[in-house]
């Protein structure tokens, strides 16, 4: 086989207390793309920060095309051909497509100053390249939707006639069509003989775009090869280190009274006619394609978004949550989806991320007590089995899981009657997914109710006692959930297009 | 994350407090004043006298009341650029009420009610209708001083009766003024109210990611606009403090101070983007500011170049931590 385009070799990384790389390798070949796998908190992350020159590691060699390079800034990372497109894209919103496109390296005229026209020809050359006719190259690129984003990154990086591409995690907010628009662009890409590191969680992918993988565990290479010679449970195994029950959990479920109870909700523009229930010690799933509005609901029921009528009703007393604070005295609390920006408050430590909705109890009449702050946080990150290495840790430096777990931690310590939880497991690895979900199957036994937000079907399939589909604001159908639900049948009822549909043109 | 281990219990904290303490932005201060104390000392012979010191102190009390609240204003992602426009009109009002014949007390309550009512305006703007604190204050910071202007024109109000000049010029103890010794009891309420207590914690939380502490249950506006009305009380008590010691009112009072309590903020190393900062690095910084005027004034250097010397002093000690990290990596190497 060829020799590798990029070739790491035992490059260490640590930062205070955890040793984010411990001696790893990669190799990547020219026209091929090659699979990083890992449980979160593996290292994937640190690494492509060391390929593009924000981390600096403290041991180890980076080669290209057998000569060793040092990577000490970001521009010398670009100067090397190597470019990223990250989970949530870096660019500017303000400027235009074309502008994103030759940031930096735009032609210039004789006299200096930017060469508008021949930026935009060129700009236009190489979106039509790409099979992205569509993308006007004059268009500011917080028009975009995130998918034409990636788009205009990977353009960038053919602008530079980047030879390396990293693309960490892609896919995690594109909708079907758009993920089948980036493959075409990848193969598009391998055929000009770029080597592609594609970084991503779900198996199905990168058994369809990638030749070959590595697997990240703790830090550590654990293995790689071939994806077609390669079976998706020893990749896996490879990844956990252990052979993973990849059934959802069983429980015996055992519905109690209604708990609460959602009357003809509406909202001026993203939801409409909202009809549900929820009873002690049920998951309800709420299914829908992404911008259905399920989020809305959630989010109006937390007291964030506010409702124009409507009726809620928790433990038989009418609410009206007019702040998250409130909603949490009433005893529901929300997992939200974007848990950087909305669930922890990533520069406080662990303890006090934890604590912060309940300093009502830990305190004594306001007076902050970190003994029982501490107590509190220990009694709910062990429940939670949390990695970190003290509770005194910025909430920050933890992987996307872990942070998830904090979250959920900082709620089950307030006690709630129901729990909503956001997409709990976008963008988190096999591992802390099905801890996630035995977890909530054990919140229900103890007679917690769950709100489960979700678009991935298998997930809503395994968990739901019963499942709600929204679509365009409305509430199509409520179904119970059980053996005759097939995920085809759901797919047809969520898309709208199901012929018993009886909620009907509520719109 | 395996079944086969049992669920670990997590260490409260890696390195014990003192530890942390003693490698802290209060302590690099600490340092950082005791040098310039021996400094002074070495520098003029009048410095070591218990009067000098105690007429040093007058120097900085009045604005370090303020750098109190603005430091929890500050911490919280806010600012407020309006505080000296608020001393001059607490102080104008003050002076409307003696023209009525106002007693003390009355004075007092007048001019920290009208660094309430400042502050409360600025936090409604801010937190009601939603707009960014550093241009509503500066806009603030116009009015409060130019509504004084109009009041007073080129007059001023003299004529404040002899009780009210304690609250300047009073000595509780021997040196020991009455307005050091407000100031370090109201450090200490500052101290307790930030580090101690659930509202300080939101403090923190609302700085570092106001959404994130929103979805936890802070009420944040209401958070801000408490932040609010106490920088304007402070600057309500500065104006009482200020006015009682020159013993008169006029509309260019206090001019520029909102300067000189941000350096004070940002040197006791509360970070200006908010999220983090300590009370006890503000009080010292006020100390540092207070004795470096107070030696260089001893050493008759004026006023000008003291300005020079003091933003030379907190870009250093700003500095000093970069510097100190690039000096220890070359030593490495």
């Amino acid at each position: 086989m060829a020799t590798p385009k990029l070739t790491l070799q035992n490059i260490c990384k640590s930062f205070p207390g955890v040793k984010a790389l411990d001696g790893v390798s990669l190799e990547l070949y020219a026209g091929q793309v090659t699979a990083l796998i890992g449980e979160n908190g593996a290292g994937k992350s640190t690494l492509v920060k060391v390929l593009t020159g924000i981390y600096q590691p403290e041991q180890g060699q980076i080669s290209i095309d057998g000569t060793s390079i040092k990577l000490a800034t970001a521009h010398d990372a670009f100067g090397h051909g190597i470019t990223a497109i990250h989970q949530e894209t870096v660019l500017f919103d303000e400027l235009s497509v074309a502008e994103n496109i030759y940031l930096g390296h735009a032609p210039k005229t004789k006299w200096r100053t930017i060469n508008w026209r021949e930026m935009r020809k060129a700009a236009r050359i190489i979106l039509d390249e790409m099979g992205a006719q569509h993308i006007d190259q004059n268009t500011q690129l917080k028009e975009l939707g995130i998918a034409n984003k990636h788009l205009v990154a990977v353009a960038r990086a053919m602008s530079i006639d980047a030879q390396i591409v990293i693309m960490d995690e892609p896919t995690a907010a594109l909708s079907h069509k758009e993920i089948e628009d980036l493959f075409t662009l990848i193969n598009h890409l391998k055929s000009q003989g770029k080597a592609i590191l594609f970084i991503s969680h779900k198996f199905d992918e990168i058994y369809r775009i990638a030749d070959r993988f590595t697997v990240y565990r703790d830090g550590q290479m654990v293995g790689s090869g071939l994806v077609s010679e390669t079976k998706q449970t020893e990749i896996i195994q490879l990844m956990v280190g252990r052979a993973v029950d990849q059934i959802f959990p069983h429980r015996k479920t055992q519905l109690g009274d209604t708990i609460l109870k959602v009357e003809n909700l509406n909202h001026p523009t993203e939801f409409a006619n909202i009809n549900f229930d929820l009873k002690k010690g049920e998951i309800l799933g709420f299914y829908g394609l992404v911008g259905a509005g399920r989020s809305e609901v959630m989010q109006a029921l937390f007291g964030i978004t506010k409702t124009s009528s409507g009726k809620i009703t928790l433990n038989g007393k009418t609410i009206t949550p007019k702040s998250p604070a409130d909603a949490i005295k009433a005893g529901i609390v929300y997992v939200p989806e974007e848990r950087g920006t909305q669930g922890v408050v990533t520069d406080m430590p662990i303890f006090q991320n934890v604590s912060l909705p309940s300093l009502r109890k830990t305190s004594r009449g306001n007076f902050i007590k970190m003994a029982e702050e501490f107590k509190l946080a220990r009694e709910f990150t062990s429940r939670l089995d949390l990695r970190a290495s003290s509770l005194s840790q910025p909430a920050g430096t933890l992987s996307g899981g872990n942070q998830q777990k904090i979250v959920i931690a900082k709620w089950l310590a307030t006690n709630p009657d129901v729990i909503i939880l956001d997409e709990p497991t976008k963008g988190i690895d096999i591992g802390s997914k099905a801890a996630v979900h035995e977890f909530m199957a054990e919140l229900v036994e103890q007679g917690l109710s769950v709100i489960m937000v979700s678009s991935e079907l298998p997930e809503i399939m395994g968990m739901s006692d019963r499942i709600v589909v929204m679509n365009e604001g409305h509430i199509i159908k409520i179904i119970k959930n059980n053996a005759d639900l097939t995920p085809e049948k759901m797919l047809v009822i969520a898309s709208g297009m199901d012929e018993t549909n009886q909620a009907g043109d509520a719109a | 994350m395996s079944d086969n281990t049992p669920k670990r219990t997590l260490p409260d904290r890696l390195d014990s407090p003192l530890k942390a303490a003693f490698y802290s932005w209060p302590s690099l201060l600490l340092a950082v004043a005791i040098a310039i104390f021996i400094i002074n000392s070495f520098a003029s012979p009048y410095f070591l006298s218990p009067w000098a010191l105690s007429d040093a102190t007058f120097n900085f009390t009045e604005k370090a009341v303020i750098a109190l609240a603005m430091a929890l204003l500050i911490i919280s992602g806010e600012i407020d650029i309006s505080v000296a426009g608020i001393i001059a009109i607490s102080s104008t009002m003050m002076g409307v009420a003696l023209q009525f014949g106002a007693d003390t007390p009355t004075l007092v309550a007048v001019g920290m009610l009208t660094g309430l009512i400042c502050g409360a305006f600025n936090g409604a703007l801010v937190t009601k209708l939603g707009l960014p604190s550093i241009v509503v204050t500066i806009g603030t910071m116009s009015l409060f001083r130019g509504i004084s202007f109009i009041i007073l024109g080129d007059q001023a109000y003299k004529g404040y009766p002899e009780s009210f000049a304690f609250f300047g010029q009073g000595y509780v103890y021997w040196v020991i003024s009455f307005e050091f010794v407000l100031f370090l009891g109201l450090a200490l309420v500052y101290y307790i109210l930030l580090h101690k207590t659930n509202f300080g914690r939101y403090i923190y939380a609302i700085g570092n990611n106001p959404i994130a502490a929103q979805f936890s249950g802070v009420r944040v506006a209401r958070v801000k606009f408490v932040l609010f009305c106490l920088t304007g009380i402070m600057a309500g008590v500065a104006a009482v403090l200020l006015t009682s010691r020159l013993g008169s009112t006029r509309p260019s009072i206090a001019r520029g101070w909102e300067l000189e309590v941000i350096t004070m903020v940002v040197l006791g190393g509360i970070n200006i983007l908010g999220g983090s900062g300590t009370i006890q690095g503000t009080v010292i910084a006020a100390f540092i500011m207070g004795l470096v005027t107070f030696g260089l004034g001893l050493l008759n250097v004026p006023g000008i170049v003291m300005s020079i010397i003091i933003g030379a002093l907190l870009i250093g000690v700003i500095a000093l931590p970069t510097l100190l990290n690039m000096l220890r990596d070359r030593l490495k190497q």
